[in-house]
C-alpha cells in the first residue's frame, strides 16, 4: 500500500538532506539536514516493513533512539563551538586542514 | 700427540699475562722478563718432545689431532685440528727455537722501553698465530694463523706508533698484505668448489684425481695461492711493505720479518707441493718471480745506508731464493734454505740491533741527534763491539755461501736444482743465472755492510766512542748461539758429495712424496756438480772481496755531510722509485676513486642522497599529496563520503 509513493517521498527527503549537508554552511542547518536524511531512511523502513514484517519498524525505533542521542551530543558540541568562536559557520572550522 | 696443544697454549698464557701486566702493572718488568721468554722456551721443549717422539718412528702419514668441530655448515665440515708431520715439525722447531733466542735477546734490547709488557704480549701472540699457521690441519685454520701473524706484524711494526712514520709503515704492511690475502681467499673458495673440503689431508690426497694435471683449475688455484704468498713473503710485486716494516723494534724484524712470518709463503707452497707439482706453469711463475725478486731486491741492497734496510732487502732477496727452490720443485731445498736463513738472518738482524743499541746509547750520552742506523755514521766498530763483529762475520759468510757455512749448502742446493730443472724447461737455466748473479750481489752488499759498519775509520766522535760497547749477556748470548747455528746449520742436510746423507730431504720425503710422483729432479752429479759448486763459491768469494775492498778503500763521510747520490746510484738508492710508481699508479688512483667515486658519488650521492634522504623526500612528497585531501572543509569530506557510498552501492547492487 502506497509503497511506491512512500519510497519516492523517502528518496526526495533524503536527497534534500544530502543537498542541505553539501550546500549549507551553518552547522545547525547541517544538523537538521542530517536528521532529515535519517527520517527519510525511517520512512523507507516503514514502507518496506509492510512487505517484510516487523523488523523494519523495530529498526525505526532504534534509529530514532540513536538520532535522539546524536542530537543531544551534536547540539552540545555545536553549542560548545559557538561559545568558543561566536559562530557556527563550518567554513571557518578547518583546524584539521592538512 | 694430543698434547701438542701445549705448545700453543703456553704462548697464549704468556700473551694473557703480559697483556694484563701491560694494562695494570706496566712497571712489573721483572715478571715480564720471566714470563715472556719462559713460555717460548716451554713451547720449544714441548716441540722438542714431539720431535724426538717422531724421530724414533717417522710416520708415513701426518698425525692429525682434531680438538673440536669448528665450522659445521651443511656440507662444509671444518675441524679445529692440528696436523703434525715432518714439515710442520721443522717449522715448529724454527719458530720456537729461534723465537726463544729472540725473546731472550728482547729482554736486553727492550728493557728500557715504557711499552715493555705490551711488546712481549704482542710477541707472544705472534708466536701463537705462527704456531697455528704451521699446525693447522686445514687451509682455513692456516688462514687464521696467516691473518693473525699479519695482525701482530702490524702491531709490532707500529709499536712506536707515536711516530707517524712507524704507524704508516704498519698500515702499509697491513694493506699490501690484504691484496695477497684476497688471492688466498679466492684460492680457498676454488679449492672448496673442487673438493668440497678444505682439509690438507683430503685435498692433497684427492688432488691428482679431482684436478687434471696442468689443467686450468689447478693452475688458477696455485696462482691465487701464490698471490697470497707474494704478499706475506714479500715477493714482487707486493714486496714493498717489508723494507718499511723495519720501523718496528729490531728483534721484531729478526723474528717476524726475517725468520718466521715472511717464510709462511714458502711453507704454504711446500705444504701444498702436490698442487704446484701438478701445475708446471704455476711452478715456473713461482720460480721466475723468486729469481727476479732475488736479483732485484739484492741490487737495491747495494746502495742502502740504513743498516736495517740493507738487511730488509737482503731478506726479500733470500725469500726469492726460497721461492726459486720450491718453484723448481726442490721443496726440501726451499725449506732447508728457510731454516738456514732463519739462523743467519735472525743473527744479522740481532747483530744489527746490537750495533744500533750501542750507537743509540752513545748518541744518547753525547746528546747527539744523528741517525743511529745509518752505516755512514759507524765504521771501525770492531774495536768496540768485538762479539757482535765476529758473529756478524759468521752470518755474512753464511749468507754469502762461503764453503761449509750453512747458507752455502742451502743456496747451492737451490741453484743446483734450478740448473737440473733446466733440462726439462730451459727457462730454468735463466733462473739459475739470475740466482747466481744475485748471489754475487748478496756477497757484495754484505761485505759492504760489514766494511762500513765494523772496519775502516771510526766516524763517531771522541765523546761517543767511550760509550760504545758490546751488549749485555742476554743479548750476546743468543747471538753466539745463532752464530753457532749459522756455522753448522748445514749439517741437517749435508749433500752426498761431502759424504752427507741429505738428512732433511729424507726427513721431508713423506711430505714431498706426492709431488715426486709428477717429476723427479735429476740433480747433476760428478763433474757438473763440482762445476756448479765451484761457480757458486767463486762468485760468493768474488762478491765478498770486491765488496769489502771497494768499500774500505772509499772515503766515507758521515751521513750529515754526505752528498746525495747521482745518476744510477741515486736511482738504486731510491729503490728504483718503485714506491713512487706504486703511489702514482695504484695509491693515488685508488684514493681518487675512493674520494670522488666512492665517497662523494656512492656514499654521499647514492646512499645518503638517494637512499636515505631520497626516501625521506619521497615519503614527504607522498604525504603532501595525501594532505591535499584534508582540506578541513566538512562539505568536501561529505562529497567524498557520498562518492564513496555511491560507488560501494554500485558495486554491491550492480
Amino acid at each position: 500500500m502506497l509503497l511506491g509513493p512512500s519510497l519516492v517521498l523517502s528518496a526526495i527527503l533524503f536527497s534534500l538532506g544530502v543537498a542541505g549537508v553539501l550546500l549549507r554552511r551553518n552547522a545547525l542547518i547541517l544538523f537538521m539536514c542530517i536528521e532529515l536524511m535519517l527520517n527519510a531512511v525511517n520512512l523507507a523502513f516503514i514502507a518496506f516493513a509492510q512487505l517484510y514484517g516487523m523488523g523494519g519498524q523495530i529498526f525505526v525505533l532504534f534509529v530514532m533512539t540513536v538520532a535522539a542521542a546524536e542530537a543531544a551530543v551534536g547540539l552540545a558540541i555545536i553549542l560548545g563551538i559557538f561559545r568558543h568562536r561566536r559562530s557556527v559557520d563550518l567554513q571557518n572550522m578547518n583546524l584539521l586542514q592538512g | 700427540m694430543h698434547w701438542i696443544w701445549l705448545a700453543v697454549a703456553l704462548p697464549v698464557a704468556g700473551f694473557l699475562i703480559n697483556g694484563a701486566l701491560s694494562i695494570w702493572r706496566p712497571r712489573a718488568t721483572t715478571a715480564v722478563s720471566v714470563v715472556g721468554p719462559a713460555v717460548l722456551i716451554g713451547a720449544f721443549v714441548v716441540v722438542l718432545a714431539a720431535f724426538f717422539q717422531l724421530l724414533g718412528a717417522p710416520p708415513e702419514h701426518p698425525i692429525i689431532v682434531n680438538y673440536w668441530s669448528w665450522i659445521p655448515v651443511g656440507d662444509l665440515q671444518i675441524n679445529f685440528g692440528f696436523q703434525i708431520d715432518q714439515l710442520s715439525l721443522v717449522m715448529l722447531l724454527v719458530i720456537t727455537g729461534v723465537g726463544s733466542l729472540i725473546h731472550l735477546y728482547s729482554v736486553g734490547y727492550m728493557k728500557a722501553d715504557p711499552g715493555y709488557a705490551r711488546y712481549f704480549s704482542y710477541l707472544n701472540l705472534f708466536v701463537v698465530f705462527m704456531l697455528i699457521l704451521v699446525l693447522g690441519s686445514s687451509f682455513t685454520l692456516l688462514f687464521v694463523g696467516w691473518e693473525g701473524v699479519g695482525l701482530c706484524s702490524y702491531l709490532l711494526i707500529g709499536f712506536w706508533f707515536t711516530d707517524k712514520v712507524n704507524a704508516d709503515a704498519g698500515k702499509k704492511a697491513f694493506l699490501v698484505n690484504r691484496i695477497g690475502d684476497c688471492g688466498f681467499l679466492i684460492a680457498m673458495f676454488m679449492i672448496w668448489r673442487a673438493f668440497g673440503s678444505l682439509d690438507f689431508a683430503t685435498v692433497l690426497q684427492r688432488a691428482p684425481g679431482v684436478l687434471g694435471v696442468a689443467g686450468p683449475a689447478v693452475t688458477a688455484i696455485t696462482l691465487f695461492l701464490f698471490l697470497g704468498c707474494t704478499g706475506k713473503s714479500a715477493q714482487i710485486p707486493l714486496y714493498v711493505w717489508l723494507p718499511d716494516a723495519m720501523a718496528g723494534p729490531t728483534p721484531v724484524s729478526a723474528l717476524i720479518h726475517a725468520a718466521t712470518m715472511v717464510t709462511a709463503g714458502v711453507y704454504l707452497i711446500a705444504r701444498t707441493n702436490v698442487l704446484f707439482a701438478m701445475a708446471p706453469i704455476s711452478s715456473m711463475i713461482v720460480a721466475g718471480i723468486g729469481a727476479l725478486t732475488a736479483l732485484f731486491a739484492a741490487t737495491i741492497g747495494l746502495k742502502q745506508y740504513d743498516i736495517k734496510k740493507v738487511l730488509a732487502y737482503s731478506t726479500v732477496s733470500q725469500l726469492g731464493y726460497m721461492f726459486l727452490g720450491v718453484g723448481t720443485g726442490a721443496y726440501a731445498a726451499g725449506v732447508f734454505h728457510l731454516v738456514t736463513h732463519a739462523f743467519f738472518k735472525a743473527l744479522l738482524f740481532l747483530g744489527a740491533g746490537s750495533v744500533i743499541h750501542a750507537m743509540h746509547e752513545a748518541y744518547h750520552a753525547s746528546h747527539s741527534h744523528e741517525d743511529a742506523q745509518d752505516m755512514r755514521n759507524m765504521g771501525g766498530l770492531r774495536h768496540y763491539l768485538p762479539v757482535t763483529w765476529v758473529v756478524m762475520w759468521v752470518a755474512t759468510l753464511a749468507i754469502s755461501g762461503f764453503p761449509l757455512f750453512s747458507g752455502f749448502f742451502s743456496k747451492d742446493e737451490i741453484l743446483g736444482a734450478s740448473f737440473a730443472r733446466g733440462a726439462q724447461f730451459p727457462i730454468y737455466y735463466l733462473f739459475y743465472a739470475m740466482g747466481l748473479i744475485a748471489a754475487l750481489i748478496t756477497a757484495y752488499y754484505m761485505a759492504r755492510l760489514m766494511a762500513m759498519t765494523f772496519h775502516g775509520e771510526t766516524r763517531t766522535s771522541e765523546t761517543e766512542r767511550s760509550h760504545l760497547h758490546d751488549a749485555p749477556l742476554t743479548m750476546t748470548g743468543p747471538l753466539v748461539v745463532l752464530a753457532f747455528l749459522s756455522l753448522v746449520g748445514g749439517v741437517i742436510n749435508l749433500p752426498a758429495f761431502i759424504g752427507g746423507g741429505a738428512g732433511l730431504e729424507h726427513w721431508l720425503e713423506p711430505v714431498t712424496a706426492p709431488a715426486a710422483e709428477f717429476f723427479r729432479l735429476q740433480v747433476a752429479e760428478g763433474a757438473t756438480e763440482w762445476l756448479l759448486i765451484g761457480a757458486a763459491v767463486v762468485i760468493g768469494l768474488l762478491g765478498l772481496v770486491w765488496g769489502y775492498l771497494a768499500t774500505v778503500r772509499r772515503q766515507i763521510v758521515p751521513a750529515r755531510e754526505a752528498q746525495p747520490d747521482v745518476g744510477l746510484a741515486s736511482l738504486v738508492f731510491h729503490k728504483y722509485y718503485i714506491d713512487e710508481i706504486y703511489d702514482a699508479l695504484v695509491v693515488r688512483p685508488l684514493v681518487w676513486l675512493s674520494r670522488v667515486v666512492l665517497w662523494r658519488g656512492v656514499d654521499q650521492g647514492l646512499i645518503d642522497g638517494v637512499a636515505v634522504n631520497g626516501s625521506a623526500r619521497l615519503s614527504r612528497g607522498l604525504g603532501w599529496v595525501g594532505s591535499r585531501l584534508q582540506s578541513g572543509q566538512v562539505g568536501f569530506y561529505v562529497i567524498l563520503f557520498m562518492i564513496g557510498a555511491l560507488w560501494i552501492l554500485r558495486v554491491v547492487v550492480g
